[in-house]
């Protein structure tokens, strides 16, 4: 278990990236600026690189640092480029139909942190980890799941609710990179290019969308009920 | 030999895959899938008795073949062989000829991704196997690219991706809670996850199984995660619709299925099993009550694959042999079913040009043998003697009366009614009914359609092995239960 022997510098550097990751994904929440959301998106998936580089070094995992360096290439790079690639084709930059403001969806968000917290402390008093950073992770791990639906929830935006998906993701990598760093190298490879099939195949949805929809509001996308 | 036939049922429908987006014929490409399910048909056909001396691995233990896996591969290559057929003759009367080299392409590839999920012995790589039937089923769903597809596959990838990155969670879960016992690194496979599973923290089992559940509950439809599915069954093409409700909702069972068993082995007490029993009950409820007021004819097919998959679920849920025999065969039966059921919708949209149950009237005229062929099948499927689906559920209520929740079983009970009268009541609408509907009197008579040899073989091999199954339980397949049944119960069932 590696957060058990963590030094404290260790510590609070994976405290400082959880959290940090943390405020970002409140920045896509309380945005309404497609722009924002990927530039937050961008940045947070390089903090979770750092975290992986920083895992790896602190408990002697060398494999985590090709995942650095995926991680950095797909999901800091690559992913945002595509993503600015719809945005610019799109002509749409901003979200116009929300069904919650964003700050009223900030609140609602402070909320589900709270949550996510009674829920991991429980956790981890149940497994005598009290007050680690394992509880930290666990509680920003689940947030970000909860932040993540809350976004495909009230974003009407197509894009908005890929960004969504890919913030649910993001809480995962970085729990699991504190919680299970000794994960098998292929199941996190996997998953990497997982999600870039995940991508490209919305990219071709929203494709269809604005084609034979004429926009790329999942608002218009109500005709199929009971 | 047992390698061999797995590169047979793995390799067949990607080489169809991949010689459909290379020749770019339509008539080259229906017939390449035909092949290729055909062989991988044969191929399970003959995997199933090896199997059932299993479980084995290959390929450093990525593969896993245990009598459980070969089982549902049986129900999946059955829809395949079954769709693929009925493909011909449907996809045929298509508009798109010139795309249609894609439709089997992704057709063929979505059987492989369909047939490699219960395949996968490593967790981890089971939940992308689950994974990727989404994306490539997604491109099947919406290929009559109308605004009604699109809204159904958007649904779909999205809820359906968000549902799933529950059960990754709840997988990462395990192998943390793994890891306080057998190091930071080890591959977590059903085996090691079941071993380990006793020394489990039960607060962290108990949250990943509900995180798993919720998960693979979201891919198999059940309530209230079934949302996308009425949508996405009733927009795609009818041999996708057959293959999605058939072959992929039972993929994703085998995961629940096992992790019942992981719940099992962790000694969690009653709740786990109360929790998949409610769900199931629950997934019945949504679906009386949505098939009795239902106006399409393929969302009236859809909610009942939610009711089937409720009830497959009940018997996993009250587990013992009997469960597990019962909801084993319901399987089956429900995968041969449905089809028929799915295969029928599309010839009556066809002819009717409508999918509105009240567009649809005088089925037996239009089409006397095809139309008898997709009344039985309504009858079989609400459970009525003498069909495959009865005696499953026949079986299943016994388990669960001698269960500790047999409260289910009259709730099961008593929807199954509800269920039987309300669907059969929109056939009768269907095929007797007098449309009082004054724009359709002025045509009383619906003209004779011309159902094609490819759309009614398929239903035919469907009905037929149902009435076999529902007359004569075969000593063979008893024993095939008993065989999981036991493997199932290993960990220590209740």
């Amino acid at each position: 278990m590696l957060v058990a022997q963590l030094q404290p510098l260790a510590a609070s550097v994976f405290s400082l990236i959880a959290i940090a990751s943390l405020l970002l994904a409140f920045v896509m929440l309380g945005s309404r600026w497609l722009n924002d959301y990927l530039i937050a998106f961008a940045t947070e998936s390089w903090l979770i690189a750092i975290l992986s580089a920083a895992v790896g070094y602190y408990g002697h995992y060398p494999e985590l640092y090709l995942i650095a360096l995926l991680t950095a290439l797909f999901r800091g790079l690559l992913l945002p480029y595509l993503m600015l690639r719809i945005v610019r084709r799109l002509h749409v930059d901003r979200e116009l139909y929300e069904r919650l403001s964003p700050s009223a969806s900030l609140v609602v968000g402070a909320l589900l942190v709270l949550f996510a917290f009674v829920v991991s402390s429980h956790l981890g008093q149940s497994l005598g980890l009290a007050g680690t950073v394992a509880v930290l992770a666990l509680t920003v791990m689940l947030s970000m799941k909860l932040i993540g639906f809350l976004m495909l929830v009230v974003r009407g935006e197509a894009l908005s609710q890929i960004l969504g998906l890919l913030v649910l993701e993001n809480g995962i990598f970085l729990g699991s990179q504190i919680l299970v760093p000794g994960m098998p190298l292929l199941i996190e490879l996997v998953i990497l290019f997982d999600l870039l099939v995940v991508v490209a195949c919305f990219g071709v949805l929203v494709r269809y969308l604005v084609v034979h929809t004429g926009t790329s509001s999942t608002h218009e996308l109500r005709r199929l009920v009971g | 030999m047992i390698g061999g036939l797995l590169a047979v049922i793995l390799l067949a429908p990607l080489a169809a895959a991949l010689g459909c987006m290379l020749l770019r014929r339509p008539r080259a490409a229906e017939f390449l899938n035909l092949a290729a399910a055909i062989a991988v048909m044969l191929a399970v056909l003959r995997l199933l008795p090896l199997a059932l001396s299993g479980p084995y691995t290959f390929w450093n233990s990525y593969l896993i073949v245990d009598p459980l896996a070969a089982w549902v591969l049986l129900s999946v290559a059955s829809v395949y062989l079954l769709a693929s057929i009925y493909a011909i003759g449907y996809m045929r009367a298509h508009k798109n000829a010139e795309r249609l080299y894609r439709f089997y392409a992704l057709f063929a590839g979505f059987a492989l991704t369909t047939l490699s999920g219960p395949l996968m012995n490593n967790v981890g790589v089971y939940w992308i196997a689950i994974e990727l039937t989404t994306l490539v089923s997604t491109f099947l769903v919406c290929f009559e690219l109308d605004r009604e597809s699109i809204e159904a596959a958007w649904k779909y990838i999205v809820v359906v991706s968000g549902g799933i990155s529950l059960a990754l969670l709840g997988i990462i879960f395990y192998y943390w809670g793994g890891s306080f016992h057998l190091g930071p690194t080890y591959d977590l496979t059903w085996s090691t996850l079941r071993n380990v599973a006793p020394q489990l923290n039960p607060t962290i089992a108990l949250t990943a199984f509900l995180l798993v559940l919720i998960g693979f509950g979201t891919k198999v439809g059940l309530a209230p995660m079934h949302t996308w599915l009425p949508d996405a069954h009733s927009e795609a093409p009818a041999p996708v619709s057959a293959m999605l409700s058939g072959a992929l909702l039972n993929t994703a069972m085998i995961g629940i299925a096992r992790f019942i068993q992981v719940a099992d082995a962790a000694r969690l007490g009653s709740l786990p099993r109360v929790v998949v029993v409610a769900i199931g009950a629950f997934s019945l409820f949504i679906a009386a009550l949505f098939i009795t007021r239902q106006t399409g004819v393929k969302r009236l097919m859809a909610y009942s694959s939610v009711e089937h998959m409720g009830v497959i679920t009940l018997g996993f849920g009250f587990g013992g042999p009997l469960g597990i025999a019962g909801a084993l065969y319901h399987m089956l039966s429900h995968s041969l079913n449905k089809s028929l059921m799915f295969f029928g919708a599309g010839n009556a949209m066809q002819a009717y040009h409508s999918k509105r149950i009240s567009r649809i009237h005088r089925v037996l005229s239009a089409m006397p043998i095809a139309g008898l062929l997709w009344l039985a099948g309504a009858v079989a499927i609400t459970g009525a003697p003498p069909f495959g689906l009865f005696l499953s559920e026949l079986t299943i209520m016994r388990a669960g009366l001698v269960g500790p929740n047999a409260w289910a079983t009259f709730v099961m009970l008593a929807l199954l009614i509800v269920i039987f009268v309300g669907f059969l009541n929109h056939f009768r609408a269907m095929y007797f009914g007098d449309n009082a509907a004054p724009e359709l009197s002025h045509r009383a008579v619906p003209g004779k359609f011309h159902v094609s040899f490819w759309c009614l073989l398929p239903m035919w091999m469907a009905l037929v092995p149902l009435l076999v199954l529902g007359l004569w339980w075969p000593q063979a397949i008893s024993r095939y239960f008993t065989v999981i049944a036991a493997q199932l119960s290993s960990g220590g069932a209740p």
